[in-house]
This record gives C-alpha cells, sequence and structure tokens, in this order.
C-alpha cells in the first residue's frame, strides 16, 4: 500500500536502436539515481532508476538496444519479455531522428504491442546539421504516439519528455494501437489466427493477440513456446500457424517473415516520406572519416595505433602515471588502492603474535582482498577507455577492418581489445580483458574470446618469465620474449579455433551491423558507466576471490607440522650463545633483551637502522648498538672486546634464519598443497617438472606472480620474516641454475606452462561472471591447465630426446 | 540482370529482389537490418582484405560479410563514379 500523500509509481522501459543514444537519455533522465545489475539468469546489464515528475514517480528501467523484437539475440528477448510479461506502464522509444527510417521499424513493432508508448527523437541536432527537417507533429499523427525532440547529450528535451511520459502515464492521451497494414492476403491469415488465439482466454489475457499472430506467422520461436506452455489447445493454433505460413510462403515466392518486414519497413518508408523533408545531402564527418579508417593501406595501421593507444592510456591511467595526491605526495590510483592492503592493513595485523589466525589474515583474507582491490583501478579505467571507443563509435570499425582476419580462427574483429588488454601487448592484465569481452554481443564469439585471452602474456607472468630467462637464457633475452609473445598469440588464436570446432560448435555468428555514425563521447557518461561496472565487478567477484584465496592459503598452511624439533634447535642455539657470552658485558644486555629481540635488531641493523631507530635502541640499551651494528656488519668494531660477542650472535641470528627457512620448506612440502605436488611428481616428471614446480605452480593460481616466492620457499631462499626481498629473484636464478636437474629445456617447459596453465583466481571469477556459468570458469582452468601439460610434456619429451637445452 | 550483392564491386548500386532461402537467423537478421525487397543500396567500400563490405541502406552503413551478402540478390542499377 502506498503511503498517503506519496506519490503514484509507474514505470517506464526504455527501448531503443543501439547507438540511438539510449544511455544518454537515461541517464539524463535519472540523473544520479540509478542502480545497476543483470537481467535475472542472463549477463545482460540492467538499470534502473526513478525520477519524480508532476504527480508521479517514475521508475525507468533501461531495455538493451535492439534492432528489432525478435528472439535473434539474447538482447531482443529481454526486451520483448521486459515488455510482454512486466506489462510497464509506458514504454519510450529512443529514435535516432538521423536515421528515422530503420529506427522506426522498431517503433512499430512497439507500438504494435499496444503499450502505452512515447517516442523521444533524440540526436535531433544531428538531423537538423545534415539537412533532415522532421514535421513532429505529423510523425505524432502517423504513429499515433507523442513525440518529443531531444538532444540528450546536450540535455535537452528533458522536461518535455518527462511531461509526455506523465501525460501518458496517467491516460491523458488517448492510445490507438498502430494499424500497420500487411496487405490482403496477411491480413486474412492475421485475423484467421487471431480468432484462434482470441478463442483461448488464458492465452488472450497473457499476450495482444494481433501481435502474438504476426509473431506466429514470422515463425517466431519464443512465441510458439508461449502458445505451448500458455494455451489451452496449443496444437490447434500452432498447427494452423504452421499451415497458413507455408501456404503463404508457397503462393507469394516469399515467407510471411518476409512479407511482414518488407509491409513494416514500407510503412516506415510513407512516414518518412511524409514526414521529412531533405534539404541537403553532403558528405558527412563520418563518411569523411570513414574514407580514412577503413582505407586498404591505412585500416591496419590505424586500427593497430588506436588499440595500443587505448592500452597504454588504460595501464598509464591506472598504474603508471602518479596523479593521486599522497600523504604530501603522489602516487599511482594503483599505489593507492595496494596501500590499503600491503600497508594500512597489515598494520592492524601486526600487532598479532604469529599463528594460524595472523597468517590467515596475512595470506588469507588480505590476499584476497588484495586480489579484488588491486584491480579496481585498472577494470575501471580499462571500462572508460573502452567505453570512449565504444561510445565514438569506432568499436564497430574495428569489428569491420580485422574481422576477416580474426574469423579464420572462429573469433571476431572486436575479439582484438580483449586480446590486447589481457596482455597481447606485454603486461595487461587478463582480468580487464575478461570484461572487455562486453563489446562483443554475440555469445559464441565472445566466450571463445574468454577462454583464450588468459593465454595472453599478462603482467604478472612478467617477473615469472624474467627470473626464468634470467637464469637460463640470459643471452638470448629479447628474444626470448619476443618467442613468448609470440607463442602465446599462436596459442590463443590456435586454441579458439579449436574451441570453434569442439565445445563451442555452432555456426559463426553472421555479421551483419551497423556502423554507426562517430560521436564525441560524453566524458560524464563515460565516468558514470565505468564507476557502475566496475562497482559491480567488486561486488560480484568480491567474495567469491575472497573465498578461493583463503581456501589456497588452506592448501599451503594445513596441515601444520610439530613446531618442537625447530624450537628445540634455536633453544639450544640460544643457550650456546648464551654460554658463550658469560662473562663479557654483553651478556646482561642479551638476558634483558632476549634472543627474539636482539635477533631482530640485527636484521633490522642489516637493512640499516632508521634515524629515530637508533636514537630510540642507543638510549634505552646503549650496549646492543655497537653489538648489533657490528654483528649485521654494518660497523667495524672500534674495540675488540665486541668482536667476538657480535660474531656469536651474528651466528645465532644465521641460526635462526635457517631454522625458519628450513621450517618453511618443510611445513610447505608437508602441507596439502606440497602432497598434492607429491602425489602429481609422476605427470609433472614427463614435462620434466618435480613437486617444487607443482607447488608453485599451485601457489600462482591465487596470483601468477606468487609462482616464484612459493619457488624459492621450497628452496629455502627468501627472506622469511619480509615479504619481498629484492635479491630473491636474483638468488632464485642463481639457485635454479645450480641445481642439478635444472636445464635450460626445464625452464623453457616451466615458461610454457605458466604461460598456458588456468588463468589465476581473479580471471577464473571473471570468466565466471561475465560468461554467466561456473561451468564455463571450471572449463577455462581445466581445459588451460591440460593443455599446458601436454604442450610442456610434448616439448620435454621431444627435447630431451633430440637432446636440445639438456 | 539479377546477382548478390558479394558480386558487387565497389560503388556499386543496386535494387534488393530478394533473400535466397536458407539463412535461418541470418535472414532474420536481414530483414530486420532493412534488407527487404525493393529497398536500394550502394557499397560503398570493402574492409582492407576485401571483406566484410560496407554498404549504404536506408541511410545507413551496414557492415556484411561476403558470405551472408550471397544470401542477397540484387539487380543492379549502375556505378557511382
Amino acid at each position: 500500500m502506498p503511503e498517503p500523500g506519496a506519490k503514484r509509481t509507474v514505470t517506464v522501459a526504455v527501448a531503443g536502436n543501439p547507438n540511438a543514444g539510449k544511455t544518454s537519455l537515461f541517464n539524463l533522465l535519472t540523473g544520479s539515481n540509478q542502480t545497476v545489475g543483470n537481467y535475472p539468469g542472463v549477463t545482460v546489464e540492467k538499470k534502473e532508476g526513478t525520477v519524480e515528475h508532476g504527480d508521479l514517480r517514475l521508475c525507468i528501467v533501461d531495455l538493451p538496444g535492439t534492432y528489432s523484437l525478435t528472439a535473434y539475440s539474447l538482447d531482443e528477448v529481454v526486451a520483448r519479455e521486459a515488455i510482454v510479461d512486466e506489462r510497464p506502464d509506458v514504454v519510450l522509444d529512443v529514435v535516432d531522428a538521423a536515421n528515422l527510417e530503420r529506427n522506426l521499424y522498431l517503433a512499430m513493432q512497439l507500438a504494435e504491442m499496444g503499450r502505452p508508448l512515447v517516442l523521444a527523437l533524440n540526436m535531433h541536432d544531428i538531423a537538423l546539421q545534415r539537412g533532415l527537417r522532421i514535421d513532429l507533429d505529423r510523425l505524432s499523427q502517423s504513429m499515433g504516439v507523442p513525440v518529443v525532440a531531444t538532444v540528450a547529450h546536450r540535455g535537452q528535451g528533458r522536461r518535455e519528455l518527462l511531461d509526455a511520459l506523465v501525460r501518458v502515464a496517467q491516460g491523458a492521451v488517448p492510445s490507438q494501437p498502430l494499424a500497420v497494414s500487411y496487405g490482403p492476403r496477411l491480413e486474412d491469415a492475421i485475423a484467421e489466427l487471431v480468432a484462434l488465439v482470441g478463442a483461448d482466454g488464458a492465452l488472450a489475457s497473457a499476450l495482444p493477440p494481433r501481435w502474438l499472430a504476426i509473431k506466429l506467422l514470422e515463425e517466431d520461436a519464443q512465441a510458439a513456446e508461449r502458445v505451448r506452455t500458455t494455451a489451452a489447445q496449443p496444437d490447434t493454433i500452432l498447427d494452423a500457424a504452421r499451415r497458413i505460413t507455408s501456404h503463404i510462403a508457397a503462393q507469394e515466392g516469399q515467407d510471411p517473415a518476409g512479407l511482414v518486414a518488407e509491409h513494416r519497413y514500407g510503412h516506415a518508408a510513407g512516414i518518412v516520406r511524409a514526414c521529412v523533408r531533405v534539404l541537403d545531402r553532403g558528405t558527412t564527418l563520418t563518411d569523411a572519416i570513414d574514407t580514412i579508417v577503413c582505407n586498404r593501406l591505412l585500416g591496419f595501421p590505424i586500427v593497430a595505433l588506436v588499440v595500443f593507444l587505448a592500452f597504454k592510456l588504460t595501464f598509464l591511467l591506472a598504474d603508471g602515471w602518479a596523479y593521486v595526491p599522497w600523504f604530501g605526495g603522489w602516487t599511482t590510483p594503483t599505489g593507492a588502492f595496494t596501500w590499503v592492503f600491503d600497508e594500512l592493513l597489515p598494520r592492524w595485523t601486526a600487532p598479532l603474535a604469529a599463528g594460524p589466525l595472523k597468517s590467515l589474515l596475512d595470506h588469507g583474507i588480505l590476499a584476497g582482498v588484495g586480489g579484488v582491490l588491486g584491480f579496481v583501478p585498472l577494470v575501471f579505467f580499462m571500462f572508460l577507455v573502452l567505453a570512449a571507443i565504444e561510445d565514438s563509435g569506432y568499436v564497430a570499425r574495428i569489428a569491420f577492418v580485422l574481422d576477416r582476419v580474426l574469423r579464420a580462427f572462429g573469433l571476431q574483429g572486436k575479439s582484438i581489445l580483449a586480446m590486447i588488454v589481457s596482455g597481447g601487448i606485454a603486461g595487461g592484465c587478463a582480468v580487464p580483458g575478461i570484461l572487455a569481452t562486453r563489446t562483443l554481443r554475440e555469445e559464441r564469439d565472445r566466450l571463445t574470446t574468454m577462454l583464450v585471452a588468459p593465454f595472453m602474456n599478462c603482467g604478472a607472468k612478467m617477473p615469472v618469465f624474467g627470473m626464468l630467462i634470467a637464469a637460463f637464457f640470459a643471452e638470448w633475452k629479447g628474444e626470448m620474449m619476443w618467442l613468448l609473445a609470440a607463442l602465446s598469440w599462436c596459442f590463443a588464436l590456435g586454441a579458439a579455433l579449436c574451441l570453434r570446432h569442439t565445445v563451442i560448435r555452432g555456426e559463426q555468428t553472421p555479421f551483419v551491423m551497423e556502423l554507426p555514425p562517430y560521436h564525441v563521447p560524453v566524458l560524464r557518461n563515460l565516468l558514470r558507466s565505468a564507476g557502475e561496472r566496475s562497482l559491480m565487478y567488486v561486488r560480484k567477484a568480491g567474495t567469491v576471490i575472497l573465498g578461493v584465496s583463503i581456501l589456497l592459503w588452506a592448501l599451503t598452511y594445513l596441515p601444520r607440522l610439530d613446531p618442537e624439533p625447530f624450537e628445540r634447535r634455536l633453544r639450544e642455539s640460544a643457550e650456546a650463545t648464551r654460554a658463550a657470552l658469560a662473562g663479557s658485558p654483553y651478556a646482561a644486555a642479551w638476558d634483558r633483551a632476549g634472543p627474539a629481540v636482539l635477533a631482530q635488531w640485527v636484521r633490522r641493523a642489516r637493512q640499516g637502522l632508521s634515524v629515530p631507530d637508533r636514537a630510540r635502541l642507543a638510549d634505552q640499551q646503549p650496549e646492543l648498538l655497537p653489538l648489533t651494528e657490528v654483528a649485521a656488519g654494518v660497523r667495524q668494531p672500534a674495540t675488540m672486546p665486541v668482536r667476538d660477542p657480535a660474531r656469536f650472535v651474528l651466528s645465532f641470528v644465521e641460526t635462526v634464519d635457517q631454522v625458519a627457512l628450513e621450517r618453511q620448506r618443510l611445513q610447505l612440502e608437508n602441507s596439502l598443497a606440497g602432497r598434492l605436488g607429491r602425489a602429481l611428481e609422476p605427470l609433472a616428471s614427463l614435462a620434466g617438472f618435480d613437486w617444487r614446480d607443482s607447488v608453485a605452480l599451485l601457489g600462482g593460481l591465487a596470483a601468477k606472480e606468487v609462482v616464484l616466492s612459493t619457488l624459492a620457499m621450497t628452496y629455502s631462499l627468501g627472506d622469511p620474516h619480509g615479504p619481498q626481498d629484492d635479491d630473491r629473484d636474483f638468488v632464485l636464478a642463481e639457485t635454479l641454475r645450480a641445481t642439478p636437474g635444472w636445464t635450460p629445456l626445464r625452464a623453457f617447459c616451466l615458461l610454457l606452462f605458466v604461460m598456458l596453465y588456468a588463468p589465476c583466481v581473479a580471471t577464473v571469477v571473471a570468466i565466471g561472471r561475465e560468461s554467466g556459468s561456473w561451468r564455463w570458469a571450471a572449463f577455462s582452468a581445466v581445459y588451460s591447465t591440460a593443455l599446458a601439460w601436454v604442450v610442456a610434456a610434448t616439448v620435454f619429451q621431444v627435447g630431451s630426446a633430440l637432446g636440445i637445452g639438456v | 540482370m539479377t546477382s548478390t550483392l558479394a558480386d558487387l564491386d565497389q560503388g556499386c548500386r543496386a535494387r534488393i529482389c530478394g533473400t535466397r532461402p536458407g539463412g535461418g537467423a541470418v535472414r532474420r537478421r536481414l530483414l530486420d537490418m532493412g534488407v527487404t525487397r525493393g529497398a536500394e543500396l550502394l557499397v560503398e567500400r570493402a574492409a582492407p582484405l576485401g571483406d566484410p563490405i560496407e554498404v549504404l541502406l536506408k541511410g545507413y552503413h551496414l557492415a556484411i560479410r561476403r558470405d551472408e551478402a550471397a544470401f542477397i540478390e540484387v539487380e543492379r542499377l549502375g556505378d557511382e563514379a
């Protein structure tokens, strides 16, 4: 029940052709009062907003942009169901004034559905510029609905449009359903079917009979399905429809679907003739631009340039240019976001005692939060840049120019954006890459693109490549990087081709696409759309990524080893050191500070004490300062008595570190991940890997760069007390080169495996969200890993047999 | 003389005579985009590799692959210089 005095709410569904400026108009009407979601069960974006006008509260729902209301694409089905089943109080059709004839085709279909309708004649300014003079009154009479001229991106026509919507919603405008005449032959057929439908009470009340009759003649699968589920005697109606349809097709040489379209377009052409005067028809700017960008010679270079600039701009805006004011300095947006979980949150967990809780917080939850938040700036700017290319109209030209090339691999022109963002240019990221597939409206092409884009060399694979190349291919650094980039493209395109012949079989989606006129994008709309989409990414992907990263943490953390043997070694070493120090002036300091604190100071002294730290130490425990600094090797002993104690302390600290590293390695080896790695060894060994590689690769599922730190752990390397060690990669490279069994061949196989195997958690989750099915996400992880293994194993076996790189 | 849209060169004007049987969803799509009997079109250009092509139809620009264009029967009206 509405509260007394509250305004009545009416729903307005906004329909329209793609490129008619529907989104701009929706933004104009609703301002910032919007929510974005998905239509239930499908990945089509659904936007809603409210605005109060006059005595009414208008709840405005944005439908997907469509050319028609056939059941040809998912967008069309969604738009149609939203009008037929949800029965909005008013339908607002956004019509491109400069492209009236084709836009009226949809308007007529909407008018035929019998819902109250208002036409917004958008981009009226462009129509005027092109010398088109449209008689609004006459158009309104011809269509039998109110028509309002608008220029949405300049905010013109908002008031008039809201007035018209309110008037129609209040029933102040007599609504006459548009009667498009389909000619005597079809009209007879329609009448016959309307009689049958009308006789069926349930069906006639669910759907407008004339509309349903026409849909049945058009052999619309969805309409037939509705008859089957709703009608009392569906077969009578469907049989009649089939009989009439084939009869007409035989007689007219054209099936009813074609005749219906012909008559509708004929009707639209008639209206345009009556309502539009053409003053002149010169070359438009769009024609001039297209002459250049679709040119035989310049087409490819220009696409390459635009895609490259889009890529650069995305990554520079997100993570290249430091332009965010930050504690008196400047940082990048990614820097600001990562600060939260690299600096701020660890400060809260720092005081916690080491243990399962701290480990869970640091390596499970914070890593998970980082896995979500760290991508936000990238995702936001990718959406921003992409929306700019999309709104400008250039995306359609990319598809046009590259179609012939990518079609050969079962992809299409627009796939290139997702591939480039994913790392087609080194240093990309598959998460925004997966989200970039939204420009592809065709499900199969989109799915294929999502499944192959992660093969591209994203930024997180780069450190792994860098380390392995430094260790084994140092002389061919440039060549190797080039080879890996070329291989990633080959695998992605090859995999696309295979997928299209196996799991994503089906006719290639027809390429029948409008090349819309160019527009200068409106920054406000771009920012809004990028903001909304990024927010949705965080909301939808956030919890899943967090959950999986906790799971991955548990894999490497559990079960725990018995700490006693390690602690005993530490105790023994501490006691030996204490005994050695006995009698020296430092024994008291040792007792007072305790071995753990002392070791801590030595470690800090090694990295150079900060001035306040040094002052604090000098003040509170003056005798510790020379001891730790000498032990750390940053100060020459001034007095002899300090040298020996410092050596004892240093040896103690080294033991502590060694035990910690050993414990870490044994812990990892004993963990679920380690056991899994051991269990996988028979398989892994075919590709030249041992359990260490497997564990590192498992760790890399959280994020590819983790392969390095995990691998370092399995070799008891790295600084167990700090999250990062700048020298770690170098030390790891040295260690691997010195380790028997590590050959260039094995390194190359690992490079291939890292390039191809399952995408990181954030990417897999993005695939799940964007494909609308977790099955595809799981498929992506499994088939990539299988491919990676087959490739690595083949290369290793062939290489070993031929003695290459061993 | 009838031929299909796929056979036309850049700068050709033509009138649509109909669509060839088969095609299914493609044909439906073409109808919705205004590829109906009697409509006139102009082949504006081809993509750098000669396919797809861009036609001017009902005042807007339509990109279409030659595979799909082969469904569309046309009658040549002459060339535009």
